[in-house]
């Protein structure tokens, strides 16, 4: 009968259009009240949240935790912990693991170690495709049966469309949602760099732009055509906004989310050759960027993740085409989206929408959301505290990203998953 | 000499006179003047038209062959050197404007010997000034003078020469 | 950032990476060294001790002869020490990292790198993790930058044409793949010529090449008129598999350079060529061979290049703080 209060916090729940000081009620792991206290509760914890936003935990839709298979890049155990440190509550695991999950096996296995390390809530993405190679289809129904909350071709492409359109009549039928990473082969090649002036001016085999959208455009219409439920991963470009907001216009139910660093990078921000800065898809224009701003404000793109991306030192260290991609991006995901807010007029409602309420929607959660009687999960920050990215501040196994020495602000305080305390700021100090 | 004498034309006087002995006690063979940039050039230009000598004067830059490359670097405008293309067996005149600590005449030797051997090379100066860091000395000079702390002897040209220490008054 | 990759803090050359962020003044401070090292060929003495005790390690990650001898020469000519190390790098057989490989010969107290290398930016990165003594030489990096090729170019440009104010310089072929054309841009247009062009089918072209600081054109005659100078580039015979042209004889048809079409240009042009030539495929032999071709003056002139840009790189270093 754990029951927790909080208190004195500027409490933003945009699913149920909240924002209001007061306490928030917790009782046995679930939202009691909301600003108001019932009769008779008394708290065995209570938390002063004065100055602070109380909001839902966030949901990340593409956090790549590295295990099973790639230990040296982290692990459920740390990569969770930095999650719980990031106000992550809920997060959605790529496919991509080695082996990857295209097995019942490997979905209880991930269960069972994030469990174990005490962050029971990682949903994982179940394959497509057998190995993820784009020619068979997965056991979906089983991967359904144990876990999976949707299955996604994660990077891999399909060998041809008439497969992908098998795999997503046969998602459909199982009511799977198909979360779709959109590239053409053909056309990103080796790329490792936006195809534009930035690439050609320092001699990177470029990506363009239409590698993406042409495949985003292949996707809806077999949307269209197999009736299945479709969420856009990670869109980088001004081309998959259009796109996106013409299918939505047209009735088509699909969502889409775009990657935190997006928001806030281009090609001109890359320092030549920073291998921080090399991610997949690229970072893209000024124009990109703008339309990217824009559809999220407007409703096009639905939600934003971290695509938090560990990586080893080695991995980023060698000449910018030979190095992996991707950012560790958890630990920024809250800094980065107040940047959102403070700079570009995105209001804070619609940006803890972006990580809370839309995400849960898209996935069928019950969370994402104060309401009464839901799981409490909870995020409590400071949105004006500073800090500084670096190895005293940062629990996530990789050190992979492009803010890495900046001062950044805003910062989680408290983290409760199904109201357990699973981050508190106190225990950081070492 | 005190330094308010230094007078150019009596420093070029003395050091055609001191040529003209080392020449003849030396019994040097047709020998060959050579100016090092950009100083011992303009006097060798003086001393080339007062000793009648018909040959071209040969023409050294040291800037490959200074040892303080690894601390300052190198100046870019670097002169050709101009010597002829045969130096085996000459008698050499190698003339600097100013002695100091030796090392210019070091890097200077280093240079000619890289061309070829030599029978003999003489230097000479036309001020030679104490301070001196390797064991060279020269041969003739124009004037032999001691100098207080920081401060510099420079000739300055190439029209007209003068000669100058650097915090005291130029004389011309 | 590359600019203070490549300068010590008084602004002098430490790496030489690529034409960026590099200074007109700069520029000309290294076509004049290799003024004073261009005469030292026809000397009985071919040697200064410049760099007389210092290891230079030719570090070739891709295969080259020609650069390579150069570097080779260049560095004996200034008295160092040369180690030449070929490493292939095949898709089969990883090998060391880069990283390693730099760490094992730093053990060896070398004192510069010139590295080839297939990828664009090996180069800033071995000078960004290469112990703080050592000086990089980019020799080549992907389709990034060749600025030694840039600056020798530039040296013969300025030997024939003498002032580099007014003149109009077309570039030829597969600007897209060629860092040689990268680095030739940026020297051009940081030395202030009037005008530069790139001509070659859209295929071959970067996008957005506007930005680089050029006129791009598809067409020889248009692009070729007026010209004071012309600059081939070698056309590699995989484009014609990769879906970039059709063949090698439209190709030539097109964009090859013939004396007809070195018509178009001023009756004074020169003509370049980094090098190797494909005959027929990009350039004529009698234009090749003609008396407007100075392909053979460029190679000469390589050598005193690089002597001043190792030479001026290598300088300074022990400064006493």
């Amino acid at each position: 009968m754990s029951r927790i209060l909080i208190q004195n916090g500027r409490i933003v729940d945009p699913a149920n259009h909240l924002d209001a000081v007061g306490s928030l009620c917790i009782e046995d792991g679930k939202i009691k009240a909301i600003l108001t206290e019932p009769a008779g509760f008394s708290a065995d914890t209570v938390i002063d949240a004065v100055d602070k936003v109380v909001c839902p935990g966030f949901i990340d839709l593409s956090v790549r935790l590295r295990e099973p298979g790639q230990g040296h890049k982290g692990s459920i155990a740390t990569e969770t912990r930095a999650a719980a440190k990031a106000g992550v509550t809920s997060l959605c695991l790529p496919p991509d693991t080695r082996p990857t999950i295209d097995t019942p096996a490997v979905v209880e296995f991930i269960k069972d170690k994030a469990e174990k390390a005490g962050y029971p809530q990682v949903y994982s993405i179940g394959a497509l495709t057998q190995r993820l190679a784009g020619t068979e289809l997965s056991a979906m129904f089983a991967l359904k049966q144990s876990g999976c909350i949707a299955v996604s071709n994660a990077s891999a492409p399909l060998v041809n469309l008439l497969i992908l359109r098998r795999a997503m009549e046969y998602a459909g039928s199982h009511n799977l949602l198909l979360m779709y990473r959109a590239n053409e082969p053909s056309l990103s090649g080796n790329g490792c760099a936006h195809e534009g002036e930035v690439a050609s001016r320092y001699g990177l085999p470029g990506i363009p732009e239409a590698a993406e959208s042409i495949a985003l455009a292949q996707c809806l219409e077999l949307a269209e055509l197999t009736g299945c439920r479709v969420h856009i991963s990670q869109v980088s470009c001004r081309q998959s906004v259009i796109k996106i907001q013409q299918a939505k216009k047209y009735g088509l139910n699909i969502t889409a989310d775009v990657a935190i660093h997006q928001l806030h990078l281009t090609e001109n921000d890359m320092i030549p050759f920073d291998s921080a800065y090399h991610v997949i898809p690229p970072l893209r224009s000024e124009i990109d960027r703008k339309f990217l701003l824009d559809g999220l404000a407007g409703g096009i793109l639905d939600a934003v993740c971290s695509d938090h991306q560990p990586h080893d030192l080695d991995a980023k260290l060698g000449a910018f085409p030979e190095t992996e991609s991707g950012v560790a991006a958890l630990e920024t995901l809250l800094p980065l989206m107040l940047d959102l807010t403070r700079q570009h007029g995105l209001s804070l409602s619609k940006a803890i929408a972006a990580l809370t309420q839309r995400p849960a929607e898209i996935l069928g959660l019950d969370a994402g959301a104060l309401t009464v009687g839901f799981p409490a999960d909870i995020c409590i920050f400071d949105p004006s505290a500073n800090w500084q990215v670096n190895a005293q501040n940062w629990l996530s196994v990789g050190r992979n990203t492009p803010y890495w020495g900046q001062t950044l602000s805003g910062r989680v305080m408290h983290t409760l998953q199904a109201g357990r305390l699973i981050y508190n700021f106190q225990d950081d100090s070492q | 000499m005190p330094i308010q004498n230094l007078n150019i034309d009596t420093l070029f006087d003395s050091l055609e006179t001191a040529i003209r002995c080392q020449i003849a006690e030396r019994k040097l063979k047709n020998p060959l003047l050579v100016g090092i940039h950009s100083g011992g050039a303009w006097v060798a230009q003086h001393m080339h038209r007062r000793l009648g000598l018909v040959e071209a004067l040969g023409l050294l830059d040291i800037t490959f062959y200074r040892d303080d490359f690894s601390q300052i670097g190198m100046h870019p405008r670097v002169k050709p050197s101009q010597l002829p293309p045969q130096l085996e067996g000459r008698d050499i005149i190698l003339i600097d404007d100013v002695f100091y600590t030796g090392r210019t005449i070091r890097a200077a030797l280093n240079e000619i010997f890289d061309y070829g051997r030599p029978n003999q090379v003489l230097l000479a100066v036309l001020i030679e000034r104490d301070g001196r860091q390797i064991p060279l000395r020269p041969d003739c000079f124009g004037a032999r003078i001691a100098l207080p702390d920081g401060q510099r002897v420079k000739i300055t040209g190439p029209e007209p020469l003068g000669v100058c220490i650097q915090t005291a008054v130029c004389a011309a | 950032m590359t600019k203070h990759l490549q300068l010590t803090e008084q602004g002098r050359l430490k790496h030489f990476l690529t034409i960026e962020g590099l200074s007109k003044e700069l520029l000309l401070e290294i076509l004049d060294t290799a003024e004073s090292f261009a005469g030292m060929s026809g000397h009985q003495v071919k040697k200064v001790p410049l760099l007389r005790g210092k290891t230079i390690v030719n570090l070739f990650f891709e295969s080259s002869t020609r650069t390579r001898t150069t570097f080779e020469l260049a560095a004996t000519r200034l008295s160092a020490d040369v180690l030449t190390m070929n490493i292939a790098t095949s898709a089969t057989s990883k090998g060391e990292s880069l990283l390693d490989t730099i760490r094992n010969l730093e053990a060896m107290h070398v004192d510069m790198f010139v590295v080839r290398h297939a990828l664009s930016g090996a180069a800033h990165f071995i000078a960004q993790h290469t112990a703080a003594h050592i000086s990089v030489i980019n020799a080549g990096d992907g389709q990034h930058a060749h600025p030694t090729q840039a600056m020798l170019d530039m040296f013969t440009i300025r030997q024939l044409k003498k002032q580099f104010s007014g003149l109009k310089v077309a570039i030829v072929g597969d600007i897209l793949h060629s860092r040689v054309a990268r680095s030739q841009i940026l020297a051009l247009n940081t030395l202030g010529v009037a005008e530069v062009r790139v001509i070659a089918p859209k295929t071959l072209l970067p996008v957005q090449v506007k930005n680089m600081g050029v006129i791009d054109l598809h067409d020889m005659a248009e692009g070729l008129a007026d010209v004071d100078v012309v600059i081939m580039l070698r056309l590699q015979k995989e484009r014609m598999n990769s879906a970039f042209l059709p063949s090698e004889s439209e190709y030539f048809r097109c964009f090859g350079l013939t004396e007809a079409k070195l018509k178009y240009a001023k009756s004074d042009v020169i003509v370049m060529h980094p090098g190797p030539i494909n005959r027929g495929v990009e350039i004529d032999s009698a234009v090749a061979d003609g008396p407007r071709s100075v392909i053979l003056q460029q190679v000469s002139n390589g050598v005193a290049v690089r002597m001043a840009i190792m030479s001026m790189a290598m300088s300074g270093h022990g400064v006493v703080a």
